[in-house]
C-alpha cells in the first residue's frame, strides 16, 4: 500500500470546518460546563433539600450512563416529547450535561477538603455562605483538583467525536465523510488521529497557562 | 454600663456541658487574659462571643445591644467582634492586601479606594505595610498572624478577641505578634485573650480570668492573681506552667 495524502487536498474545507465545529464546542462546553459545576457543587454543598438531591440525581444518572444514550436521548427523546432541537443543540448540551456531572464530583472533592479555619474565619469576617464560598472556597478548591479537571476536559474533547453520530459536521463526521469519498480510510484517519491528539496537547497547554495565573499563589508558598 | 455584659452562658456539646454559667462584665478599653487549662471551655467561650458556637443558655450584649440568638446578622457580628485563630486562617489565594480588604468589601460593601486605605492603615499598625502583595505561603507565622489581626482590625470591630494566637508560633516569633497586642492595647482596644504567656497576662492585662472545668473559677487583677492565689485550683496551674 503506498500512502498519497495528496488524496485529501480536495477536502481540506471539510477538515477545516470539522475541525472548526469540534474547537468551538470544546471551548463552550468547558466554560458553560464548569459554570453549571460550580453551581452544582454549591448548591450540593449545602444543606440537603430537593434542590440538593434533584442535581444529585442529575449527576449519578450522567456519571452511569452511556455518553452516545444521553446524546441519543436529548435529539431523538426531546422532540419525541414535542421540544424541538437540532442537532447541534443537542450536542452541545449533551456535552455541558456531561462535563458538567463530572466536574461537579471532581469540584466537590476539592471543596470537602478545605480547612475548617477557613469557613470559621469568614464567618468571623461576616461572610454569608455564598461569599465565603465565591471568595474563599472556590479557587484554593479548583487548585486542588485542577489536574483531575484538565483531564475530564480533554475526555470530554475527546468524546465529543461521537456527535458526527446525530450528524454534527465535526472532525470525525468530516472524516468519515472523505473517507465515504476517496476511499482513503488510512490516510484520513491518520491525519484526523493527528488532529485530536493536537487540540488535547494545546488544550492542556492551555489549561495549565490559565492555571498558572489563576494559582499563583501557589508558587514557592506552603498552604 | 460595661461594653461587654455576659450573663449566665452555658453551653454543652452532646452530654458534655463545657460552659457551666458564665458571667462577665468588660469595660471599654479594657485587656482581659483568660488562662486555664486546656479543654476548662476557653476557647468555647470565645467562639459564643462572636456567635462561631450558639450557646444554649444566657445572653450576651455589646454596648447594650443583644448579639446572640440572632439578634446580630452575621455581618454586624463581624463589626462589633473580631477574631484572631491560633492557625492565622489567612486566605491562601489571597494577597496580604486583599486577605485585609475582602470583609470591608464584600460584607460592608465598603468601596474600594476606601477599603484599601483602611486595610494600609491597619497593615502599617501592624508593620506589615512591605508585605502588602505577597501571599500568606510566602510569609512567616508571626507575619501571617499579624496579617490576621489587620484583617480583623479592618472590620473596625469594638472588640478583638484571641485565640491562643502565639502557640503555633515558633519561639522567635512569638515577640513580634505579642508587641502588636500590645500596642493595640495601648491604643485603647478592647481585648479578650485565650493565652499562655503568663508574663504577657501579667504585664499588659487589666485583669486575669481564669477558667476551671467551664466555670469562672477566679479572676481579679495579674498581679494579686499570679501572687496570692485564692484557690488550690489556680495556684496547681500557676505552678505547672512556670
Ligand atoms: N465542636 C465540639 N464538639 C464537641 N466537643 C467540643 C467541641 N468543641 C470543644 N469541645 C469540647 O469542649 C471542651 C472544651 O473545649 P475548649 O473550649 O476548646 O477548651 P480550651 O480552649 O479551654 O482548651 C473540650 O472537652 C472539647 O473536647
Ligand atoms: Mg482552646
Amino acid at each position: 500500500m503506498t500512502l498519497d495524502f495528496s488524496t485529501l487536498l480536495p477536502y481540506l474545507d471539510e477538515i477545516l470546518e470539522g475541525l472548526v465545529t469540534t474547537v468551538w464546542l470544546t471551548v463552550a462546553t468547558t466554560f458553560v460546563g464548569i459554570a453549571l459545576a460550580i453551581v452544582v457543587a454549591y448548591v450540593r454543598d449545602g444543606a440537603p433539600g430537593i434542590a440538593s438531591s434533584l442535581l444529585g440525581a442529575y449527576v449519578e444518572v450522567t456519571r452511569n450512563t452511556p455518553f452516545i444514550v444521553q446524546l441519543f436521548f436529548l435529539f431523538f427523546g426531546l422532540p419525541a416529547l414535542g421540544v424541538p432541537i437540532s442537532a447541534t443543540v443537542a450536542a452541545l448540551l449533551a456535552m455541558v450535561l456531561n462535563l458538567g456531572a463530572y466536574t461537579a464530583e471532581i469540584l466537590r472533592a476539592g471543596i470537602d477538603s478545605t480547612a475548617r479555619g477557613q469557613h470559621e474565619a469568614a464567618r468571623a469576617l461576616g461572610l454569608s455562605r455564598l461569599q465565603s464560598f465565591r471568595h474563599v472556597v472556590l479557587v484554593p478548591a479548583f487548585s486542588r483538583v485542577y489536574p483531575s479537571l484538565i483531564s475530564q476536559c480533554i475526555i470530554v474533547m475527546l468524546g465529543s467525536a461521537v456527535v458526527s453520530q446525530i450528524s454534527v459536521f465535526d472532525l470525525t463526521y468530516a472524516a468519515n465523510f472523505i473517507q465515504s469519498r476517496n476511499f482513503r480510510g488510512f490516510e484520513v484517519y491518520l491525519v484526523v488521529t493527528l488532529i485530536y491528539l493536537l487540540l488535547a496537547v494545546g488544550l492542556r497547554l492551555g489549561f495549565e497557562f490559565v492555571g498558572r495565573r489563576l494559582f499563583a499563589f501557589r508558587q514557592g508558598g506552603s498552604s | 454600663m460595661a461594653l461587654v455584659v455576659v450573663n449566665d452562658l452555658h453551653k454543652s456539646f452532646g452530654d458534655l456541658e463545657v460552659l457551666k454559667g458564665i458571667d462577665l462584665e468588660i469595660e471599654a478599653g479594657e485587656v482581659v487574659s483568660i488562662i486555664g487549662r486546656s479543654g476548662s471551655g476557653k476557647s468555647t467561650f470565645l467562639r459564643c462571643l462572636n456567635q462561631l458556637e450558639h450557646h444554649d443558655w444566657g445572653t450576651i450584649h455589646l454596648a447594650d445591644q443583644r448579639l446572640d440568638g440572632g439578634a446580630m446578622s452575621p455581618g454586624e457580628l463581624s463589626q462589633n467582634v473580631g477574631m484572631v485563630f491560633q492557625s492565622f486562617n489567612l486566605f491562601p489565594h489571597k494577597t496580604v492586601i486583599e486577605n485585609v480588604m475582602l470583609a470591608p468589601v464584600v460584607v460592608k460593601q465598603t468601596p474600594r479606594a476606601e477599603a484599601r486605605q483602611v486595610a494600609e492603615q491597619m497593615l502599617d499598625k501592624v508593620g506589615m505595610l512591605e508585605k502588602i502583595d505577597a501571599y500568606p505561603g510566602q510569609l512567616s507565622g508571626g507575619q501571617q498572624q499579624r496579617v490576621a489581626i489587620a484583617r480583623a482590625l479592618a472590620m473596625q470591630p469594638k472588640v478583638l478577641l484571641c485565640d491562643e494566637v502565639t502557640s503555633a508560633l515558633d519561639p522567635e516569633l512569638v515577640g513580634e505578634v505579642l508587641h502588636v497586642l500590645e500596642s493595640l492595647a495601648a491604643e485603647g482596644m478592647t481585648l479578650i485573650l485565650v493565652t499562655h504567656e503568663m508574663k504577657f497576662a501579667r504585664d499588659v492585662s487589666h485583669r486575669v480570668v481564669f477558667m476551671h472545668h467551664g466555670h469562672i473559677h477566679e479572676a481579679g487583677d495579674p498581679q494579686t492573681l499570679f501572687t496570692q492565689p485564692k484557690t488550690s485550683e489556680l495556684s496547681q496551674f500557676i505552678a505547672s506552667i512556670l
